[in-house]
């Protein structure tokens, strides 16, 4: 059998990237654990956020992560997938808002 | 989903103590993925682990219960016939009225289902201790005619009841607990409100426990508390006082399931990395002596299913003496992990900030 490219086993690795760049590794885990502390937004705000861009950038281990993070602060499942639903229509609404490049193209090339 | 049977009524290798014990010390612990429970405590020089001053008794009326929940850690269920004998209570009592401890806590199963719980709570109460907590699963309210009267009961003796609800909302409830358990649950509840229990001026408490439905921990007991609040009251008019967040042990059923369910590893890899030093300071184990329904002594409820009885000369209530049992060595395995976690997990919740 092939081995997968994503081994969901790795997240609980992703501290080590430290161990090649300590200074670097180190500041980012401080900062990343900064900006999920409670502030301005709350943490389950913070969380909710984490999981709709985590799909956007479809990143397997972040969508692991938040999600039991997700249940683990009692957020419902429909919560979640509202959440999801707010990334992908940024999403779908990027890709079309492009359209109206193609449309000023289109219209600046035609006679 | 909810089950139908116990572990022991299903005849599982897991209903024998010695093979969880045996599975908790295996895998990924031997293999030196993960560290012992017992070295992790040795790192912060809690080992061996000593209990503080006695604050709580728990008593396990019986494993007898109504429900067959997914997670249980007892096995319960209404296949189990082991029940807490009179002659056992009466030893009880005795230890009751002289204890240094201030809580009284019964659990089980349903311990209502005890046929001489009612003589009990009577006798007990009279023992002026300060917390006498009933461990009540809610539906056994709702679950016969002989019940109905609990809410009753439960003020006259001015009994402080903790109950357990997963989640403010039917689907997780029911899964954890079984098809139409909330919406009895709900009913009980408002029962309990209505003779007065979480209503101002009464002096009558009633706690809920939260245990997450599924191989995740619980995380800000404060947050989840205020989210049952409003929730509750908002839905379905109920009142609580306080929110236990209990963590999951894996061990009995629930570790069946974080087996069957393909978590287990990962389960035990989070409560490591969620490892709290400050909660080992408190864990319940160094408060409280759980005591079964044969009458056999315990560092805690959990120690209990796993067969674990006290390290001491004193190993029964009949031969009970606060002072040597608390000169004991507290009995640990990888299960602790689980009372360990984030802020800590006891049966009155969270232990550590």
């Amino acid at each position: 059998m092939s081995k997968p490219y994503y081994d969901p086993a790795d997240l609980r690795k992703f501290g080590n990237i430290t161990e090649w760049s300590e200074e670097l590794g180190t500041k980012f885990f401080d900062y990343y654990g900064k900006v999920f502390e409670e502030g301005a937004l709350s943490a389950r705000e913070k969380s909710l956020i984490a999981l709709a861009v985590s799909h956007v950038v479809q990143c397997p281990y972040c969508i692991d992560a938040y999600t039991k993070d997700g249940l683990q602060r009692g957020i419902a499942k429909e919560e979640m997938m509202e959440a999801v639903h707010v990334g992908a229509a940024i999403k779908s609404g990027a890709t079309l808002v492009h359209g109206v490049q193609m449309m000023n193209k289109y219209e600046k090339l035609s006679m | 989903m909810a089950l139908l049977k116990s572990l022991a009524a299903r005849e599982d290798d897991l209903s024998k103590p010695a093979n969880q014990l045996k599975f908790l010390s295996n895998g990924i612990f031997k293999e030196g993925g993960l560290p012992f429970f017992k070295d992790k405590i040795a790192q912060t020089g809690n080992f061996p682990l000593k209990p503080k001053k006695l604050e709580i008794l728990q008593l396990n009326l019986g494993y007898m219960c109504n429900q067959v929940c997914s997670h249980c850690h007892v096995d319960a269920g209404p296949d189990r016939k082991e029940i807490m004998t009179i002659e056992t209570m009466q030893q009880c009592l005795e230890v009751i009225k002289n204890t240094g401890a201030h809580t009284l806590d019964l659990t089980g199963g349903a311990p209502e289902m005890n046929p001489n719980f009612r003589w009990f709570v009577e006798e007990a109460s009279k023992a002026g201790i300060k917390d006498f907590i009933v461990r009540s699963n809610l539906t056994i309210i709702l679950a016969n005619k002989k019940y109905h009267d609990l809410p009753q009961f439960f003020k006259k003796h001015k009994v402080h009841v903790a109950s357990s609800l997963p989640y403010y909302k039917r689907e997780k409830t029911d899964k954890q607990r079984g098809s139409g358990v909330f919406d009895k649950s709900i009913k009980a509840l408002q029962m309990l409100n209505d003779v007065g229990y979480a209503q101002e001026g009464t002096g009558l408490k009633l706690d809920l426990v939260y245990n997450p439905s599924g191989a995740f921990l619980p995380t800000n007991q404060a947050e989840l508390e205020q989210d049952f609040k409003v929730a509750l009251k908002e839905d379905f008019n109920i009142d609580f006082n306080s929110l236990f967040a209990i963590t999951n042990l894996p061990i009995s059923r629930f570790l069946e399931y974080l087996i069957a369910s393909e978590n287990y590893e990962d389960y035990m890899y989070s409560l490591v990395e969620a490892y709290n030093p400050a909660a080992v300071e408190n864990v319940m184990c160094t408060n409280t002596i759980s005591i079964s329904w044969d009458g056999w002594l315990y560092d805690c409820d959990f120690n209990q299913m796993l067969g674990l009885k006290v390290d001491s000369k004193v190993q029964h209530i009949s031969d009970y003496n606060e002072d040597l049992l608390n000169n004991r060595n507290i009995i640990i395995s990888q299960h602790c992990y689980g009372c360990t976690a984030g802020a800590g997990s006891s049966c009155q919740g969270a232990v550590a900030e």
